[in-house]
């Protein structure tokens, strides 16, 4: 899958959770959002990406697809 | 009028609780207070003769034909303006009433052309029945003067307009006014010169008419009458069914002769309409009938061959073969299907299963994905539940009425009326929207407030409202206490409490004065029932969940929620959006909203269908595209749905269209999809179906087959003959057993059959144990999350990504207009384009100016995604620095211009934000004139394949 709409997806996804103060329920929103909207092909691909740059994702979302990977 | 008549009760019924008891010629009877004597005589079978009242407007009391005599009273009073009182002693047939009513009938007859044997309403005339019912045998007058050479109005191109039929009862004038509430109409001149007058003496066309026919539907005579009555005489039987255009869900009399409809006509007893109806439902039924219809099983191996004629056995088995072929070669997951909210309840349910169960994968996918999939989200977040709260006529009880990013007059046009008539009783107006929609200027309605907001700065102004409530301690906090969780209301009221979400300091944001917002809020917090309605205005932007979800706070933190006059009603754009959601067609749900992993459900499909079913979410319709130009999905089931038209960035969705294998087509016309696929299955009209459709009140309504299907089969029988040949058995005999099947799986629909539906006219889900009849108003008693508590979401305002510049100075956005439909693949098949024939772009005079633009004028718009052509109208509906048109022709190209943006939460494209620049040009966009090009020659490959038999 093609990652540039994937970054962008996921960072719209930190964008809506950063609102939470916990930073720590945050990421667990996200990753949660992202493990029941996402097919598994889209997913794969992000934590690919998270693993080997992950540098335009923001740091919370890098927190969440980390956790999604675990 | 219509055919087999329901019954006419002169007028309305009365909603008083006290009932009085009277006698009538004799007999007893006991009606309601302010009940007309009229009523009370027609409940109990005693007709008084009538020519201006009818019950569905308020009476008059002008035609004199209806009086009577009251035991101990003066005169003859009119029974339909005169209401029951206790013991009355009524007397409605006497020799002296008998002489008054043969006298006005004699007067209306001098005056009226006899030529009843050749009229169109011959059977179907009222003054032809009451000249019966009186007993006329003779005119005695001989008149100096009449209105027998009037000159007929043909303008409309559904109705005519014979003012030589009429008897001036204004009827038609107090329909336009009470049922429309368009106030086109008026009676122009005294005495003599009285006659029925469109806006000030001009034609109907020329008139502010919006052609919903309440005026036709009312004449008593062949004054209004339609022309497909004139053309083929009148209809001989009549079938209930439900309109498929837009999510009021109108109930109709389909009036046939043999196969044929002759006219649609409202239902009375249809409980989302109440017996209106607008220009597309009543009148642009055409297309079913339209040439272009494809009736024929079509293949071809490649979308630059022509097109080849074959049987349904040979179109079935290779769609199913090329299927089988694509998941051999790329994998289980690399095939699909897309559904539409065009389709029946019954027809998405079996695709979904068919793809779950058949396909065995989850890549199911509705066009509720491009409109209101935030509303799913956002409402089953908050609420738990993905949908509106109430019924329409919970309407007639609000005391604020907030619109947000919709406008009901164009897009939902029954319920706009009832929206009207409560508005003119009184309730009060708030409209947020970046332009001037009908209802702001609408006769007799004033706008308390009209925010204009900035596009793109939905969720900065509810967070301002928001923020209004809590300072100012508008909180309903009994409701909140009670009904909610109580943690997350504490966290969103500290949320929302900070300064940055203040009017004052959201104002450079949303361009809306801060004064004027407070004000705003104050109204909707403080003025009795709060009402929110909202359209794609809300939903079809990057923070279009967490716009619905700041909605859902705002009516919690109010408690306008759980009883009538309130509530969260989404304005559903199509016929079928909720009840497509409900079926389970978005790709992590099955039926009833249940996530594909929950292990419980999950069990209980798997154990129903007898199959493996995929416990991961399937790809959504973008993601599908981004997967077919991966070559990770090569083959789409795609059923009434036309996303080479209807999708953002259409460069892109034609690019993974091209890239696909097989892309099978279900539908009644070579649609735009069409022209990239491999295979054409024809599909069947409303018309021709049996089903439901589910409104945006969650009100399941009968669709019934009036006649037979153009191309031999319904279309839940060609998605089972797919099922069959892919090897996943179906065995429907009638969609009634695939409703028995969604009323075992689904608890909010565990009550529903067609029995009940039959009974009942339609039913408003949930339906099951608890509420066995129905729901009209949700989470009365408790929300429907799991600990039955209202949630609070945090809503902060993140500005998107598609931003003005330089380059791109102006924001486009989109909508629609009362005339046509969506992608006008229907509507534009009917004489609506006579209302309206292209998209146009709106434009500010001021940007207009500014760019030597004049209404007329070719202009191109550029985006970042493309560019295309349209003409432009100079109007100042429009804010200075927006832009803006509808998209119901393909050759418009909308969509080229519109970019991947989306919601955070669902990938509902962000349709009302595109930043473009306008310039004046002479020719079409390149993109147009190679898509004509495109277009034409698929024309052609159609033309070289068909049989004209």
């Amino acid at each position: 899958m093609k990652i540039e709409p994937l970054i962008k997806m996921a960072n719209d996804i930190g964008n809506f959770f950063n609102a939470e103060p916990d930073k720590e329920i945050a990421a667990e929103g996200i990753k949660n959002h992202i493990l029941r909207a996402w097919d598994p092909r889209m997913r794969k691909a992000i934590i690919a990406y998270c693993q080997e740059d992950g540098s335009e994702l923001s740091d919370l979302v890098k927190t969440a697809v980390t956790k999604l990977a675990a | 009028m219509s055919i087999n008549k329901e019954k006419d009760f002169g007028t309305p019924a009365s909603t008083n609780e006290n009932m009085v008891t009277l006698e009538i010629d004799g007999f007893q009877v006991t009606a309601p207070a302010g009940t007309s004597v009229m009523r009370a005589a027609a409940s109990i079978g005693i007709e008084i003769p009538k020519l201006c009242a009818t019950d569905s407007i308020e009476p008059f009391g002008s035609c004199r034909l209806c009086v009577v005599q009251i035991e101990g009273g003066r005169g003859m009073p009119a029974s339909c303006t005169t209401p029951v009182a206790e013991g009355l002693k009524i007397t409605t047939q006497n020799k002296k009433l008998a002489d008054v009513r043969r006298g006005v009938m004699e007067l209306y007859i001098s005056d009226h052309p006899l030529d009843c044997l050749t009229c169109s309403a011959n059977g179907d005339c009222e003054l032809q029945d009451m000249a019966g019912a009186v007993g006329l045998r003779e005119v005695r007058y001989n008149p100096i003067e009449t209105h027998l050479n009037a000159a007929k109005d043909e303008s409309n191109p559904y109705f005519s307009f014979d003012p030589s039929k009429c008897i001036v009862c204004s009827r038609c004038v107090r329909a336009c006014e009470e049922t429309q509430g368009t106030f086109a109409l008026t009676i122009d001149g005294r005495g003599f010169d009285s006659k029925v007058s469109p806006s000030q003496n001009q034609p109907f066309m020329d008139s502010e008419c919006v052609s919903c026919g309440a005026c036709v539907q009312a004449c008593p005579t062949a004054t209004l009458m339609e022309k497909s009555v004139i053309d083929n005489g009148l209809p001989e039987h009549a079938i209930v069914t439900t309109c498929a255009y837009c999510g009021v869900g109108c109930s109709f009399r389909a009036e046939m002769k043999g196969e044929q409809v002759i006219r649609m006509v409202p239902h009375k007893d249809g409980k989302a309409n109440h017996g209106h109806s607008c220009v597309k439902g009543r009148f642009a039924f055409g297309y079913a009938t339209h040439k272009d219809r494809i009736t024929k099983p079509m293949i071809r191996a490649s979308i630059k061959d022509a097109w080849q004629e074959v049987s349904w056995e040979e179109a079935i088995n290779h769609a199913a073969s090329e299927l089988k072929r694509i998941q051999a070669k790329y994998g289980k997951d690399s095939i699909g299907g897309i559904t539409s909210s065009r389709c029946t309840n019954e027809e998405v349910y079996i695709m979904q299963k068919l793809i779950r169960a058949g396909f065995g994968n989850n890549n199911v996918d509705t066009c509720a994905r491009v409109c209101h999939s935030p509303t799913g989200y956002g409402l089953k977040q908050t609420f738990g539940e993905s949908s509106g709260t109430q019924d329409f006529d919970s309407v007639m009880k609000a005391d604020v009425i907030l619109i947000i990013g919709a406008n009901p007059t164009d897009g939902h046009p029954v319920f706009g009326s009832q929206m009207k008539k409560r508005l003119r009783q009184g309730a009060k107006l708030i409209v947020v929207d970046p332009r001037e929609i009908d209802l702001i200027k609408a006769p007799h309605v004033k706008v308390s407030h009209h925010l204009k907001l900035r596009p793109s700065t939905n969720v900065a102004l509810i967070n301002a409202i928001g923020h209004v409530i809590v300072t100012e301690n508008l909180i309903d906090q009994a409701f909140v206490n009670e009904r909610c969780d109580t943690a997350s209301f504490a966290k969103w009221k500290t949320f929302i409490a900070q300064e940055h979400n203040s009017p004052e300091a959201s104002e450079s944001i949303t361009g809306v004065p801060a004064a004027e917002l407070r004000a705003a809020a104050r109204l909707y917090a403080g003025a009795g029932n709060g009402a929110i309605y909202y359209g794609l205005g809300v939903t079809e932007h990057s923070q279009g969940s967490t716009m619905v979800i700041g909605i859902a706070n705002l009516a919690m933190a109010t408690g306008n929620l759980g009883h009538e006059g309130a509530g969260v009603n989404p304005l559903r754009g199509q016929n079928n959006v909720q009840g497509s959601c409900d079926m389970g067609s978005f790709p992590h749900e099955f039926p009833g909203y249940r996530h594909v992993s929950d292990p419980e459900t999950h069990q209980l499909f798997e154990n129903a269908w007898q199959s493996e079913l995929s416990a991961e979410p399937g790809l959504r319709i973008p993601n599908m595209f981004d997967a077919a130009l991966d070559k990770s999905f090569m083959g789409l089931y795609c059923e009434g749905e036309d996303i080479a038209q209807s999708d953002p960035d259409i460069k892109h969705v034609h690019a993974a269209l091209r890239a696909m294998e097989c892309v099978i087509v279900q539908d009644i016309f070579l649609n735009e999809t069409a022209k990239f696929a491999h295979v054409f299955l024809p599909g069947s009209s409303f018309l021709e179906k049996n089903g439901t459709f589910t409104n945006a009140e969650r009100r399941i309504s009968p669709v019934r087959k009036v006649m037979s299907p153009l191309a031999g089969y319904q279309d839940w029988e060609v998605t089972q003959m797919l099922a069959n040949a892919m090897g996943y058995p179906m065995n429907y005999s009638h969609p009634s057993e695939i409703m028995d099947e969604i009323a075992q799986l689904t608890p909010s629909f565990s009550g529903v059959s067609y029995e009940k539906i039959d009974r009942l006219g339609s039913i408003q889900w949930p339906c099951n144990d608890e509420a066995p009849e129905g729901t009209p108003i949700m989470h009365t008693e408790h929300f429907l999350r799991d600990n039955g508590k209202g949630l609070f979401m945090l809503t902060e305002f993140v500005q998107t990504a598609e931003r003005v510049t330089g380059k791109y100075p102006l924001i486009l956005t989109t909508g629609r207009i009362l005339s046509q439909y969506n992608v006008g693949a229907q509507t534009r098949r009917t004489d609506n384009v006579v209302f309206y024939s292209e998209d146009r772009l709106e434009i500010h005079p001021h940007d207009a100016e500014d760019r030597g633009v004049n209404t007329g004028d070719w202009v191109g718009i550029k985006s970042r995604a493309g560019e295309t052509v349209l003409r432009a109208l100079v109007s100042d509906r429009v804010q200075p620095g927006v832009v803006y048109t509808t998209f119901h022709f393909p050759e418009s190209g909308a969509n080229v211009i519109t970019t991947d943006n989306s919601d955070w939460a669902t990938n509902c494209p962000e349709y009302k934000v595109t930043a473009v620049q306008i310039t004046k040009v002479s020719q079409p966009s390149e993109w147009q004139q190679q898509y004509s090009a495109f277009s034409e020659k698929q024309l052609d490959l159609l033309e070289q394949g068909i049989s004209h038999d």
